[in-house]
């Protein structure tokens, strides 16, 4: 690629939201599934016996809804992410590429 | 009966070393091993999959012409595909059968495991898979060497490829052995023999079309019997988890009263399987295994491969979609699995048996939790299909390992380094063919040297090392503008050693296979992770500010163009273009 081309890409409003939209909305969502697993790993680690607490008159704790908690938080992030970028990205690119390769 | 007695008698003699600590139970198939009688109704099933893989094969080399078909399948495999066949490769006969036997043995523990397996997907999904895709084209080299000079990178990549790739490779054929042996009656050296044979096949003449089409195969299998055996387990509880959970608390007290417990003690026994155990030693080991499980995921060959073979960014994002669900999914049902194998397989006196220490355990070693529970729920022709799936999945993972060392070598090395990006397509394939033909020569070699060897530690090392060494150099080079070759090449190099010297110091290796006295090791914690991949991303930040050259100001000036074409795709099309 040549650079005034580079240049054109990198200053062009659609490519500047292409990026700022991706960067923000991947570390925001990268931010949370940090903060659900480390809280996971955390609570395991100092207070192992919250998750041990029964919820009601049986054996079933806490432990298995936030477990299994955690696994579909895991996949709906994802599904989440996917959904909008495949929506809104794809788009802003097209567009960047008709703003630019005209 | 009188098999299972012989056996019984054959483990409480030979009292082979049970895995030492839960912590390493996972990710290799280790324990108590003893061969069965030749199971001919797995032996047919494992027959027709192989014959239809060798079909799939025969129609893959028919179009693996080019270098890019080799590596991957000319890149025209659909998002869904992809997942499935990235599930396929992750999915271990390890994961399959070592989760639902920690599950039995451990209960709530082994959903953290689970749990540790599955997080790392999303990371990859939100910060890499799209810009992987962009910028590659076979290997996760050409992204981490993407600005900055090839030589150097590009030989870190290869080397840290291979190390992670030796290490995945010894667990799973080691594995390989133990698990045919124990399914099919197989001898132990014929079964190494016989996945190397195969995997070389597949991948040889259907490079990344035939290894894909296994890995796909091999999914549906495993989760279509995953999906059976748990689907059995919950009809016969009225689809209430609380009555499985319930029971299988009664079962646990039942058995830590018949070994002498006081009825106290008996009934703490049985409810800890409800809630987090011995897992976790102390918060640095939990924490820094988590590190390793997450981020490693992130940073293994075999899997950032997979990105390459799809046609755009788009589909790059629906594969990590799919394979999320799948893997996700994979892990419910091995938790209901395990919990069946409680109710199932321990209540069984015909299959349960005390090791030399005099702690319970499986006949045929815990590992078989998942294979007695298939015989319980559906009978031997179950049995046969689901040690049938177990063996496909070795080999699936097998092959998918093969290929991604042979393009470390035959693309990262050959073509780029040697031929200075010059070879053409006829050669370099001819290279990776050669490749595929020593790798699979040194599994088998190795698959036979480690037989006796404990080796438990080895899918743990592979994750840390991918952790320490590939994801801390991907990551920056993506998202770093500041970071330079000289940075890349100290900091990865740095993550790589540090994180094997640790675990060579650490209680899974100085003491359980080095066997020097319990509690010498220098190094206390379970993964090196929290500890080398700091390191690691430190030494890429340090030695890339300080790094005053007239390469490093190349390597910063070479930033816009790489994010131009990570965010966009622009330039990329060549990649797939067919």
């Amino acid at each position: 690629m040549q650079d005034s081309m580079l240049e054109r890409i990198a200053n062009s409003p659609s490519y500047k939201a292409l990026r700022g939209k991706r960067l923000r909305f991947g570390w925001t969502l990268t931010i949370a599934m940090l903060l659900v697993y480390y809280g996971f790993i955390t609570v395991i680690a100092f207070r192992k016996d919250l998750l041990a607490i029964p919820m009601g008159e049986g054996v079933m704790t806490w432990g298995i809804p936030v477990g299994f908690g955690v696994i579909l938080f895991t996949i709906i992030v994802t599904a989440i992410y996917v959904t909008r970028a495949n929506r809104e990205y794809d788009d802003l690119t097209a567009q960047v590429k008709r703003e630019v390769l005209k | 009966m009188s098999r299972i007695t012989t056996l019984t008698r054959l483990t409480a003699a030979t009292g082979f070393a049970m895995v030492p600590g839960f912590a390493m139970a996972v990710g290799t198939l280790e324990g108590t091993v003893e061969k069965q009688a030749t199971n001919w109704t797995a032996i047919g099933m494992f027959g027709f999959f192989v014959v239809m893989t060798l079909f799939i094969t025969k129609w893959a080399a028919a179009k693996t012409k080019s270098a890019a078909d080799f590596y991957t399948a000319g890149g025209g495999i659909t998002g869904f595909q992809n997942g499935l066949a990235i599930a396929g490769d992750y999915m271990s006969a390890a994961s399959f059968l070592g989760i639902s036997a920690a599950v039995m043995m451990q209960g709530f523990d082994g959903l953290i495991y689970s749990i540790g397996f599955l997080v790392g997907w999303p990371i990859l999904t939100f910060l890499m898979a799209e810009r992987l895709r962009n910028l590659g084209k076979f290997t996760f080299a050409d992204v981490a060497a993407f600005r900055f000079a090839q030589t150097p990178v590009r030989v870190f990549a290869a080397m840290s490829t291979l190390v992670v790739v030796a290490f995945y490779l010894i667990a799973q054929m080691v594995g390989a052995g133990q698990l045919i042996e124990l399914l099919f009656g197989l001898d132990y050296f014929y079964a190494v023999i016989i996945v190397g044979i195969l995997m070389m096949v597949y991948v040889l003449f259907g490079g990344m079309t035939a290894t894909t089409w296994v890995q796909i195969i091999k999914a549906c299998l495993l989760l279509g019997g995953a999906t059976f055996m748990a689907l059995m387990v919950m009809a016969h509880y009225g689809f209430s988890l609380e009555s499985l959970f319930a029971e299988s608390v009664q079962v646990k007290t039942a058995l830590a009263t018949a070994d002498g417990k006081t009825p106290e003690e008996a009934a703490k026994a049985g409810i800890a399987i409800m809630g987090p155990g011995t897992f976790v030693k102390d918060p640095i080991s939990a924490i820094s295994f988590g590190m390793a499980l997450m981020f490693g995921t992130a940073g293994l060959p075999h899997i950032l491969m997979r990105f390459f073979t799809v046609p755009s960014a788009k589909e790059a994002r629906k594969s990590v979609m799919w394979a999320t669900v799948w893997i996700g999914y994979f892990y419910m049902l091995t938790f209901i699995i395990g919990f069946g194998a409680i109710v199932y397989v321990l209540t069984n006196p015909n299959l349960i048996t005390h090791d030399a220490k005099g702690a319970l355990a499986l006949v045929g070693g815990n590992n078989m939790a998942a294979i007695h529970l298939a015989q319980a729920v559906g009978g031997n022709v179950f049995l046969g299909f689901i040690s049938a799936v177990a063996f496909a999945t070795i080999l699936a993972v097998v092959a998918g390992l093969t290929l991604s060392g042979a393009s470390a070598v035959s693309h990262d090395l050959y073509a780029t380094v040697v031929k200075n990006g010059k070879a053409d397509s006829a050669s370099e394939l001819r290279v990776s063919r050669i490749t595929t033909i020593c790798l699979g020569l040194v599994a088998v070699v190795l698959g036979l040297a480690f037989e006796k060897q404990n080796i438990a530690f080895m899918v743990s090392l592979a994750f840390a090392i991918a952790a320490s060494a590939n994801f801390p150099v991907l990551f920056m080079s993506l998202l770093w503008k500041g970071m330079t070759t000289r940075g890349a090449v100290i900091g990865g190099a740095i993550g790589l050693i540090v994180s094997v010297g640790l675990t060579v110091i650490s209680p899974s290796v100085w003491e359980v296979t080095l066997g020097f006295e319990k509690g010498s090791a220098p190094f206390p914690y379970t993964s090196p992770a929290l500890f080398s991949m700091t390191l690691a991303f430190v030494s890429i930040w340090l030695f890339s500010i300080t790094d005053k050259s007239r390469r490093g100001d190349q390597d910063r000036d070479g930033y816009l163009a790489q994010e131009v074409r990570s965010e966009t795709g622009i330039g990329a099309a060549e990649a797939s273009a067919h």
